[in-house]
């Protein structure tokens, strides 16, 4: 099937930096993608251009196999990092404005206003200005104008940054349900968890380059490492000795009689053969394979490219 | 192009739905209006009833002084000490008194004793008339008719016509004075709307909406949809402001000025009898308007004014000024965050604009200057200078070549405005230079 969105060798230079370098990956329909980097990684440099707010230096962007233009605008929606709305406008007035301006006729945009606030149990703020509302009405707001005129593409750059955990979870299950019924959704995030939870696929950007794409299932099982994390009672200096040969402790914690080690195995040695090794004289509580995280696997990627290892606060939550 | 007209309507209703817009729009011309009447209303002569008791110890005016509607004029020969103790309980509201030496003058010579302040006016009115009792007395002892003084006495009006290139002639008003408040109301507007749209940009840049808008409109879009919309309501602000200051004007004129234009009526009569009759008519039988001759010129250069043209020119004017520095506010109003950091890109923008404002105080004196004309060329001060000058008689080519120029200009203005706004709207917390927005104009 045609990618929804395809991005082709895009570069962007400000004056005195390049935001962008050959960037490509393409999006598949009806999935929800990820596009993760650190701060700076050129993220919100490339949303702008797919919402033609500014145009790629070399390169180009798809949509759905067309070069982007100026009718494609109505098909996508977006939900910027920085948002604000008219403080002074009331917010029926606000979102009839927002999504006649997406090109919904008079008629349309209040059917499609009605149904959302009632959604959103909110019919009784319409004639309320902005500033009078809390901020996680004013939020809810912005995501209804974000997705009034259905588009086939929505864009979000860091949905959740700012909503109230309630707020975080309704959109998320919004979010999923636009997908449910059609829509291809990119987030951009560096909240880890959520790309784990929601996306399907990702690209990773990092100092203006792509540096990782795929899957998340592939990368997470590509970037395993053979960690294993097991509990047990009985004898440490036993368990100790039948690990010797075919794996290495990792970390090791006790609480009570109960022992927890994180051991990575080495060689060809399988999972079955500690088991083995072990079972006939420790009592297993618990076994199971350690996969890295997105979070892990970011961090790692990033900091690989920069060359050196250890955390970068930059991008933990 | 449809999505210009939901910009220029969101744009014309979030200002007129507006209380201080409101506000604004009634009160100025009442403010305007009300001072006009309150000057005029000080101008006139004050009405409060004087009864004067004069006690002339020269004997020179016993009988000749006169009174009018709100001056009753009474004599007595008592003594000063008496009349002084007594005027008042009398119910005489002042006492002249004159010294025998009035004639040869001095300080002293007379005394207006009051319990309560005489006007201003009051005191002119004797004053003046015991100066020409005096006169006319001095040319008397000198075996002088004061008539054959007052005949000789010829006024001279310099009335103005201006040849045009065709050699037919129009008379002017040339009112240098009302071409310099048209040029300064210009000046006025232009600021007050440019800096409309300046504020309208950057409030969308600092609530952040503007990147949401950005992304279903083109920015250029945005930029002109806000620029037209504010054009459009300065218009709606302006007619509504005219017709409340034209309803006003009648109004109080009718009230305020109705004698005096009976009077300018009688004074332009009499002025066509000489004319046809020469100088050979009996002049004693005419009215004398000598003290209102001033109001009388005033007057008629205003009834010269073609006020047609003048408010065409205005809006004219107006529309291209406007759409000229206003592309231009826009452009700053994307590149800052907030007011404070504007200065340093206003005060260059306004410079010109009073450049202009000077110029028009230049038409007053001399309206057909080089600095002038070429001031009523150049787009940055053609809307102040032009209409500064415009009562003074400018050939329609000099109109039509101005008014191409700055909506030429404008074009232009609004091109590279564009440029700037494009990227000036998306780009936070850094401190814009005039090298910074010289670069945007190259960003792709």
């Amino acid at each position: 099937m045609l990618p929804i969105l395809q991005i082709r060798q895009v570069s962007k230079r400000y004056s005195n930096h390049l935001a962008l370098n050959q960037v490509s990956f393409d999006v598949e329909e009806k999935s929800i993608f990820g596009l993760l980097g650190p701060n700076g990684a050129g993220k919100t440099s490339l949303i702008r251009i797919i919402n033609q707010i500014t145009g790629p230096d070399t390169g180009e962007v798809l949509f759905r196999g067309e070069k982007l233009n100026s009718s494609h605008v109505e098909r996508i929606g977006y939900l910027p990092e920085e948002r604000g709305l008219y403080k002074k406008m009331t917010v029926a007035d606000q979102v009839m404005y927002l999504a006649r301006l997406k090109g919904l006729s008079r008629k349309e945009a209040g059917k499609r206003m009605r149904y959302w606030f009632e959604k959103f149990d909110m019919q009784g703020w319409m004639k309320k200005k902005i500033e009078e509302l809390s901020k996680g009405m004013q939020q809810k707001v912005q995501f209804i104008v974000t997705v009034i005129h259905q588009p086939e593409l929505l864009i979000l750059d860091e949905p959740f940054s700012g909503f109230d955990p309630i707020n975080a979870q309704l959109i998320r299950n919004e979010i999923l349900e636009l997908r449910d019924q059609g829509a291809t959704v990119i987030f951009s995030t560096h909240n880890m968890g959520s790309v784990e939870e929601l996306c399907d696929q990702i690209a990773l950007l990092n100092k203006s380059e792509k540096i990782l794409e795929g899957s998340v299932k592939q990368i997470r099982k590509a970037y395993r490492s053979n960690i294993y994390r097991i509990a047990f009672r009985g004898n440490v200096m036993g368990f100790t000795h039948a690990l010797w040969a075919g794996a290495e402790l990792i970390e090791k914690h006790t609480e009570d009689d109960l022992n927890t080690f994180t051991v990575r195995m080495l060689n060809n040695t399988k999972p079955n053969h500690l088991l083995e090794a072990v079972l006939p004289s420790h009592e297993i509580v618990s076994f199971n394979e350690i996969i890295p995280s997105m979070n892990d696997i970011f961090i790692r990627k990033v900091s690989e490219e920069s060359g050196e290892f250890g955390t970068n606060n930059s991008f933990t939550e | 192009m449809n999505k210009i007209i939901l910009i220029i309507g969101r744009e014309i209703k979030s200002k007129l739905y507006n209380r201080t817009f409101i506000i604004m729009t009634i009160l100025a011309p009442l403010l305007i209006t009300g001072f006009m009447a309150f000057l005029i209303r000080m101008s006139q002569s004050d009405k409060t009833e004087q009864r004067v008791l004069v006690l002339d110890e020269s004997g020179l005016f016993k009988g000749k002084l006169a009174g009018n509607d709100y001056v009753s004029i009474s004599y007595t020969s008592e003594s000063l000490d008496a009349a002084v103790e007594s005027f008042s309980d009398r119910q005489y509201t002042c006492l002249l008194w004159v010294s025998p030496t009035i004639v040869e003058g001095g300080a002293g010579a007379s005394k207006l004793f009051y319990r309560k302040s005489p006007g201003f006016g009051f005191q002119t009115y004797i004053r003046d008339q015991m100066e020409k009792l005096i006169y006319e007395y001095k040319l008397r002892a000198n075996n002088i008719d004061p008539d054959v003084i007052v005949n000789s006495k010829t006024s001279v009006k310099l009335i103005l016509e201006k040849v045009n290139e065709k050699g037919g002639t129009e008379e002017q008003s040339n009112f240098g004075f009302f071409g310099f408040i048209n040029g300064a109301l210009m000046f006025m507007f232009i600021i007050m709307y440019g800096m409309m749209v300046f504020r309208s940009v950057m409030e969308e840049k600092t609530n952040r909406i503007v990147e949401v808008i950005v992304s279903s409109v083109k920015p250029f879009q945005l930029m002109l949809g806000k620029i037209i919309g504010v054009a459009v309501l300065g218009i709606i602000q302006f007619l509504i402001m005219g017709v409340i200051t034209l309803v006003l004007t009648t109004l109080l004129s009718t009230l305020f000025l109705k004698d005096i234009k009976i009077q300018l009526k009688a004074f332009e009569a009499q002025q066509e009898l000489v004319k046809k009759h020469g100088t050979n008519i009996n002049l004693q039988n005419l009215e004398k308007f000598d003290d209102k001759l001033q109001v009388f010129e005033v007057l008629q250069k205003i009834e010269k004014i073609d006020f047609t043209e003048v408010f065409l020119c205005f809006i004219l004017y107006f529309v291209g000024g406007y759409l000229f520095y206003s592309s231009i506010m826009a452009a700053i109003g994307s590149a800052v965050d907030s007011e404070a950091d504007s200065q340093q890109f206003i005060t260059p923008v306004i410079l010109p604009m009073m450049v202009g404002y000077f110029i028009s105080t230049k038409t007053m004196i001399d309206p057909d200057a080089g600095i002038v004309f070429w001031g009523s060329m150049i787009p940055f001060t053609s809307p102040i200078v032009m209409m500064s000058r415009i009562t003074s008689g400018v050939p329609l080519w000099e109109i039509v070549l101005s008014l191409s120029f700055l909506f030429l200009s404008f074009v232009l203005t609004t091109w590279l405005a564009g440029k700037i706004y494009r990227t000036g709207i998306l780009m936070y917390g850094k401190k814009t230079s005039w090298r910074e927005l010289g670069r945007w104009l190259f960003y792709k």
